[in-house]
């Protein structure tokens, strides 16, 4: 089964964070190394951190199809900052590499308990039915 | 008698990989389509020759295994057409070829005209780079997928959507005249230039088992600087790239986080890369045609002969700057021109020729800018306003390896001294 873990950051906290080296590192360290498990356990289709939210468009399709483009991004509460794909047993697992990713290090080294989203990705279509 | 698999065996393959597909791409008079019996012959024998053997005639292996792909392909399509109209012969006609002696039609050039071709200035810089390390480079599409992160599927879609603009381009596969040649080069050269960049600038942590691709680039540019042992900036490019590379192991440390050329363990880098690239640098710059390359060579190779970092030669560095401005005038030269500025006369003079890139619609907001006059403020003793730039730097930049670097330097300058 696939999920796809999606990591939530509120928008007051768009800008850098502010932390001292040390934090920086840690956090920095834990996130390579979550990402290293999950490789080594198989578990990892892909990772993928994602730029700041004042670099997105929104776009739509004009009438004749071409695109237009909205420089400024509406007002969310939160953004997507990175997403994880896995491929797990079961929804437990899931949550259970979720929770880990939450509690990643920030200021002090306390974790930072970021919410982060689950949801299963679509499967095919299924077996037919006999 | 077979040879048995070993670590020299795989390189072969890959060398022998453009040359088989000259003689079949040249028989059968399909580029395309020879393109992926040899891709399929290269398979076979990635599967084969480590269990069975290396055959005693390589080339002929792969060019026989590839004309019997084609072969087959041509007979069903001849056997799909024949419950139309009877066309038996031909598959008689076909079928021998494949046992044709494969020396006959060997050409020595054949590389360099796959090179040229898969480099063609109709196709994306991707695709290009896509199809050259196929088709010229010998390696399988799952491994190119790899390398770029992206599912096989996506890049075997890629690579055909390349071959066919060449195809709908009708460019032939034949040598080109000395004139073709000179125009097209500073595509392939750039293409080769990407390739390495590519290599060069992305490794993240979950992906350790990646191809190599700075060292495919290496590779391809050494074959191309054999074939065109006349051009200086074929030689600039291969030295560029060695200078690059020989500071590899110093450019990140255990976390993988970026250090700066200032801040790295100079005991680290490739002493014998820096010669070769120093020994070819000079070659090329004899040959009194200075470009591009050569010049970006050139500021490397000061670098990498600076024992320590406040040994650096900037006042040689400055100059050649000057001079890759008017050779090719571009935001980013006009960038590196300003930092060896500041280092030379001082950060308010190289802020100063800062400024015009704000205005300029191809580069103002890029992070290169901010995080270089970060850097200038830090070196003028502005702290707050360096901090302020290395932040909106991080938050600009679209590599997460840069980002972290970015954000560890605004903390440093937070801590204070």
């Amino acid at each position: 089964m696939k999920y796809i873990l999606m990591m939530n950051t509120m928008r007051a906290e768009q800008g850098v964070p502010n932390w001292p080296r040390g934090d920086l590192r840690a956090h920095i360290a834990f996130m390579k190394k979550l990402n290293q498990d999950l490789h080594e356990s198989g578990e990892l289709v892909s990772a993928e951190g994602l730029s700041f939210p004042d670099q997105a468009k929104l776009v739509r399709a004009g009438k004749d199809g071409t695109p237009i483009t909205d420089g400024v991004f509406p007002e969310s509460k939160e953004f997507l900052a990175g997403f994880w794909i896995v491929d797990v047993e079961t929804p437990e697992r899931a949550y259970a590499i979720a929770a880990q990713a939450s509690a990643a290090p920030g200021p002090g080294g306390a974790p930072l308990n970021m919410p982060i989203e689950v949801r299963s990705v679509m499967s095919g279509p299924p077996p037919e039915m006999m | 008698m077979r040879k048995p698999w070993d670590t020299t065996s795989e390189r072969l393959l890959r060398e022998l990989a453009p040359q088989a597909l000259g003689v079949v791409a040249r028989r059968f008079r399909d580029f395309a389509s020879a393109e992926d019996a040899v891709q399929e012959a290269m398979l076979a024998a990635f599967t084969q020759w480590p269990r069975e053997g290396v055959p005693e005639n390589p080339r002929g292996w792969l060019i026989q295994v590839a004309s019997r792909r084609m072969a087959d392909q041509v007979r069903s399509e001849i056997a799909r057409r024949q419950r139309e109209s009877a066309a038996a012969r031909d598959v008689e006609t076909v079928a021998a070829a494949g046992d044709i002696d494969c020396d006959m039609d060997m050409d020595p050039d054949d590389t360099l005209i796959l090179l040229f071709l898969c480099c063609h200035p109709a196709l994306t810089s991707s695709s290009a780079i896509a199809l050259t390390l196929r088709a010229v480079g010998g390696l399988t599409t799952a491994e190119i997928a790899s390398a770029f992160l992206v599912p096989e599927a996506t890049m075997a879609q890629r690579i055909s959507r390349a071959k066919q603009s060449i195809k709908a381009s009708g460019v032939p596969f034949r040598s080109l005249s000395w004139q073709e040649r000179a125009e097209r080069l500073p595509a392939v050269l750039h293409a080769l230039y990407l390739i390495f960049n590519e290599g060069y600038t992305s490794s993240s942590g979950a992906h350790l088992q990646r191809l190599d691709l700075a060292r495919e680039a290496i590779r391809l540019t050494r074959c191309a600087k054999a074939l065109l042992s006349d051009d200086a900036e074929v030689g600039g490019l291969l030295a560029l790239m060695l200078l690059t590379d020989a500071r590899r192991a110093a450019r990140t440390g255990p976390d993988e986080e970026l250090i700066p050329l200032d801040k790295q363990d100079r005991t680290l880098w490739d002493r014998a890369e820096i010669a070769e690239g120093i020994g070819l640098l000079t070659a090329a710059l004899s040959k009194g045609s200075v470009g591009l390359y050569q010049l970006q060579a050139a500021v490397a190779a000061i670098h990498d002969e600076a024992p320590r970092a406040e040994d650096t030669d900037w006042p040689q560095i400055l100059a050649l700057y000057e001079l890759l401005k008017r050779v090719s005038p571009s935001p980013m030269a006009t960038l590196n021109h300003a930092i060896a500025t500041a280092m030379v006369h001082g950060p308010a003079r190289g802020l100063e020729m800062l400024k015009p890139l704000d205005s300029d619609a191809r580069f103002s907001g890029h992070h290169r800018l901010d995080a270089v006059r970060a850097h200038l403020l830090e070196m003028l003793g502005d702290r707050d306003d360096a901090i302020k730039h290395y932040r909106t730097a991080a938050r600009r930049t679209t590599s997460i390896p840069e980002r972290n670097y970015l954000m560890t330097q605004a903390a440093r300058l937070e801590e204070g001294p």
